[in-house]
């Protein structure tokens, strides 16, 4: 029992991670409808942008508070994702937007491509091993939760907060749910489609550049190549969760934690991966619609 | 970056204009590369991280971008907008195409049946060999591989992304097998491409009732099943350490390239040993593959399954209604596209002489779902275009030494092989979204043939 | 007529790719009018409304609102000076609730007004009180035509496009909604720009009007000079929808 209350620690913290990836992949799927291939790269960046940001820190300076420094490697990752976001919207998707629905992705796969190896080439293909940066273990009976993994709990769960707020409550999300159902009506409305599409990507990119520096400070390694399989796990979670719906993608991202983590504790950590991608193939062919989605009608 | 400028206002505000926009793509450039460029992470000698500047580096980067950016907005876009007025102005004339134009896909064929042997007579038997193999051998098999998987994407509209997955079933039937039993590479062949066959039938039965976006994720995620599923079953495939000691290709017997062998070829023509022979041999053999990949595609399309694929493409619910099945219309295009893709797989077993499932990760399927696409998803030319240029381009890269001049001698180009080959997917998808060959020839027509725009022709939903 | 008309739109012409939808159409709508455009199926009429909105984008000609060039101008910057359409096929956001899709409409003024314009809009149409929580896609046809026409009067609109706000309709619903028109144009001086096939009902309606054929105005008038031309009757009258 105890070793199950372990897994399902472990499940909701790396389940956390996923679901603010998700968030990414759903936002920008409800709103133009691709799915953005580069986003787990922009996940990758974002860690490396919490990387640099970190050795500067370490660099300038003596000794920082641990939870200071978590929040400017947050911010200066996230300023950078949002960056990197915003240019890869405008310059590789908007002007595909209206055109053959493949294209899209494919630009995406392209970009996909083009920021790892731009991560490899500038910052070499090695491991980035970083020094612990919390290490304290709390451990009840005989059940160990550390510090880091309440943090990354704690920080998804304001994250979604504050996230669940804009979109259900200010005239922002309002118009981000305007252009999902109707672009065309919104911006005969007044509503300045582009910025929104805009600014949905950074949101989204903001909030892979948190996950980005949990999953540094969690794991406390990074490479090049790290975007590919967190992201594609949590398209997963997207998707099971019901793409386009935010508190569908945190579901998903818990469940596919939750499933990673017992599947390596109780059957074979070889076939994790597997194991996601057979969740994915088998979510999609049975229940496309994901748990919080709404059912896609097929006009004649 | 808005189009504040009209047509009428002038040099001078064109200028301005230009200054105003580079200054600002320079800032945003600033942005994006001053701690990914500008700041390196290394390790140093006790294996810590300690950070790099290269101020450099970034200035110059930054500088590059300004200076990009004036002269687009200086000289490209007025240019490409007069272009476009033009056009719109302009209705489109088929002109009368010349004789060399009509007849250029003969030339084409006839060009690369050559082309070995212009290699060996240009470069010598050695300077050759790199020519034939890196280059040749390699395009062919891209281009063989996205003629195989454009039956599936360009012909039946079904986005797959997970191609790869069969071009290993192939490539570890024949390495396995061959291995094993030491059966020849004549009857493993046709054995590699019904396994894949199988796989693709296998694979399609469960996809069958996804569409678009859908389709092409579940079909990422089987390619991912299987590379995974051939690291990690190692009593069988030997995991990631791959299969070694593949038997080479023999001509039907007859002869063979193995130099211990008593039927050497350079025993048995009385010629001068060289490792060439093989690589022509092989150079021919999937040229043969290729050209029988495209000659089935042809004669398929102007069978009924053919045009079901297309019509499928368009409209899976009026193909319905017309009562085309579906089902078996879909897994006939996974089966074929599989099966070609289990040729090359087997092919490129035989030719490496070695396999591991390093060979088969998605991004090779990216690669071979974009030179589908840039092609113009359905057009046989224009694959193989998008196959030389994507390809080859991407191996003339590791050819320009003199690079290292200009750059420096750390200079390793292949290091930016797979960096541009992303760029420029990029830039083409959104230069050319239709691919390099744009329109088709319809395979029903009227006393006439009249190229349709892929335009009016779907991707398909499913 | 001395003042410059509220929307002028002067020898506008509309391509969908190579294919001339508008071809040098002109028409002017004076401010605290109501003018109909009447005409067949594929006329052009809807194409002409969208166009005043820049999409589709006018290739050439220019469109002047409240003495502003708005040819060139981005959709939601036209949207911006007070023009609002109930536009082809209602459009209704049919995952937000009817209260959301009205706030969608105020959404230029950030619901500053909101709470004394929704009761306007509740006067006008009860139904819409009635069905306050509902979602917008499980509307009734004629409710989500209340809707839209309640959604473009939620911006505060100078001018208001209606695109077949009776189409599809039942008759008394139809006369509702007319009523309602007629009753905004008369008590708050409301510019309305209709489009209808319902030639009848839209120039009993209109103090003036314009025929479309074929991406052209062929003949304009009185509401009431238009309902008697023997050619419009013929066209459009006689036999039609009534």
């Amino acid at each position: 029992m105890e070793y199950f209350i372990q897994q399902l620690i472990n499940g909701l913290t790396l389940g956390s991670i996923y679901g603010l990836i998700a968030i990414g992949y759903t936002m920008v799927y409800g709103i133009i409808g691709m799915i953005n291939f580069a986003h787990g790269d922009v996940f990758m960046v974002g860690a490396f942008g919490a990387l640099i940001t970190f050795l500067l820190l370490l660099g300038l300076f003596y000794s920082v508070p641990v939870a200071v420094a978590l929040l400017i490697m947050m911010v200066v990752a996230a300023l950078l994702t949002s960056l990197y976001n915003w240019a890869i919207e405008k310059v590789a998707y908007r002007p595909l937007r209206g055109s053959f629905r493949l294209a899209p992705l494919i630009t995406a796969i392209g970009m996909s491509i083009a920021l790892s190896n731009f991560v490899q080439v500038t910052q070499g293909p090695r491991n980035k091993p970083i020094p612990p940066m919390v290490s304290k273990v709390y451990t009840i009976d005989t059940i160990s939760i550390s510090l880091k993994q309440i943090i990354i709990v704690v920080v998804t769960a304001i994250l979604l907060a504050i996230f669940w707020y804009v979109v259900n409550r200010t005239s922002l999300g309002r118009a981000q749910r305007a252009c999902e159902q109707d672009m065309k009506m919104a911006a005969l409305l007044g509503i300045d489609v582009d910025r929104t599409i805009s600014i949905t990507f950074i949101m989204g990119a903001a909030l892979a550049a948190v996950a980005g520096t949990l999953f540094l400070m969690y794991y406390g390694v990074v490479v090049f190549s790290d975007g590919f399989v967190p992201g594609v796990k949590a398209f997963t979670a997207a998707v099971l969760g019901g793409i386009g719906s935010i508190p569908g993608a945190v579901i998903g991202g818990l469940l596919i934690g939750f499933i990673e983590s017992m599947w390596s504790a109780y059957f074979s950590i070889d076939y994790k991966d597997v194991a996601a991608f057979s969740i994915l193939a088998i979510v999609l062919i049975f229940l496309p619609s994901g748990i919080l989605g709404r059912p896609e009608v097929e006009k004649v | 970056m808005e189009r504040t400028i009209s047509r009428n206002s002038g040099e001078s505000s064109l200028f301005a204009a230009a200054i105003r926009e580079s200054l600002f793509a320079g800032l945003i450039s600033l942005g994006l590369f001053i701690m990914l460029v500008g700041l390196k992470t290394d390790q140093n000698i006790r294996n810590e991280l300690v950070i790099e500047q290269r101020w450099g580096l970034l200035a110059s980067l930054v500088a590059l971008t300004m200076v990009g950016r004036f002269l687009y907005v200086l000289f490209v876009r007025p240019a490409l907008e007069r272009r476009k007025l033009q056009k719109a102005r302009v209705a489109p004339k088929a002109a009368e195409k010349s004789y060399l134009a009509r007849n250029w896909t003969k030339f084409a064929v006839l060009f690369l049946f050559i082309y070995p042997v212009l290699m060996v007579l240009m470069f010598g038997l050695q300077g050759s060999l790199k020519w034939v193999d890196n280059f040749g051998i390699q395009v062919l098999i891209y281009v063989m591989l996205a003629w195989g998987l454009n039956i599936v994407v360009g012909l039946a509209g079904l986005l797959d992304l997970g191609y790869v997955a069969f071009y290993a079933v192939g490539a570890y039937s024949y390495a396995l097998l061959g291995t094993q039993f030491g059966w020849s590479f004549w009857i493993l062949l046709p054995a590699a491409g019904l396994m894949a066959a199988f796989w693709g039938v296998i694979l399609g039965f469960p996809v069958l009732r996804l569409r678009g976006d859908y389709l092409a994720i579940v079909t990422l995620a089987f390619g991912e099943i299987i590379r995974l599923v051939i690291i990690n079953w190692r009593e069988v495939t030997n995991g990631a350490a791959g299969v070694s000691g593949i038997p080479k290709v023999t001509f039907f017997g007859l002869f063979d390239f193995n130099i211990s062998s008593p039927y050497y070829i350079a025993k048995v023509f009385d010629i001068a040993q060289s490792g060439v022979y093989y690589k022509i041999f092989l150079y021919y053999l999937i040229l043969l593959l290729a050209l029988l990949t495209a000659f089935v595609t042809i004669r398929l399309r102007r069978l009924p399954v053919g045009r079901a694929w297309e019509a499928l493409r368009e409209d899976e619910i009026a193909c319905r209604s017309l009562g085309i099945n579906t089902t078996n219309t879909k897994l006939t295009a996974f089966a074929i596209g599989a099966m070609f893709g289990g040729f090359a797989g087997a092919f490129f077993a035989a030719r490496q002489g070695f396999v591991s499932p390093e060979s088969f990760v998605f991004l090779e399927s990216a690669i071979i779902v974009a030179i589908v696409v840039l092609g113009g998803m359905g057009s046989l030319t224009g694959i193989a275009i998008a196959a030389l240029v994507t390809i080859g381009g991407t191996e003339i890269l590791r050819e320009m030494q003199f690079l290292k001049v200009i750059f420096g001698p750390d200079f390793t180009p292949e290091l930016y092989r797979m960096l541009l080959f992303g760029i420029a997917m990029v830039i083409v998808m959104v230069w050319k979204p239709r691919g390099f060959v744009s329109s088709r020839e319809p395979t029903a027509f009227l006393h006439e043939r009249k190229a349709v725009s892929s335009a009016f022709t779907k991707e398909g939903h499913g | 007529m001395a003042a410059k008309p509220l929307l002028q739109v002067e020898v506008v012409e509309t391509y969908y790719g190579n294919i001339r939808a508008l071809g040098g159409v002109d028409v002017a709508v004076n401010e605290g009018e109501i003018v109909a455009l009447i005409g067949a199926n594929g006329a052009g009429k809807s194409t002409l409304m969208m166009t005043i909105f820049g999409n589709p984008r006018a290739r050439a000609g220019t469109i002047t609102f409240a003495g502003t060039d708005i040819t060139h101008m981005p959709t939601h910057e036209i949207a911006r000076l007070r023009i609002a359409q109930s536009p082809e096929g209602r459009r209704i956001f049919p995952r937000m609730t009817v209260l959301e899709n009205l706030q969608m409409g105020a959404s230029l003024d950030n619901l500053q007004y909101f709470d004394e314009d929704v009761e306007k809009v509740f006067t006008l149409f009860p139904r819409l009180k009635e069905r306050m929580s509902q979602r917008g896609g499980t509307l009734s046809g004629g409710e989500q035509q209340m809707l839209s026409i309640g959604r473009a009067l939620m911006a505060r609109p100078k001018l208001l496009l209606l695109d077949e706000p009776s189409l599809g309709l039942a008759p008394l619903i139809v006369r509702q909604i007319f009523d309602a028109i007629r009753q905004l144009n008369k008590t708050e001086g409301l510019t309305v720009f209709l489009v209808e096939q319902n030639a009848f009902g839209a120039l009993k309606l209109a103090d003036r009007g314009y025929v479309m054929v074929n991406g052209r105005v062929t003949m304009s008038g009185s509401g009431r000079d238009l309902l008697a031309d023997p050619e419009v009757r013929a066209a459009y009258l006689e036999g039609g929808r009534h």
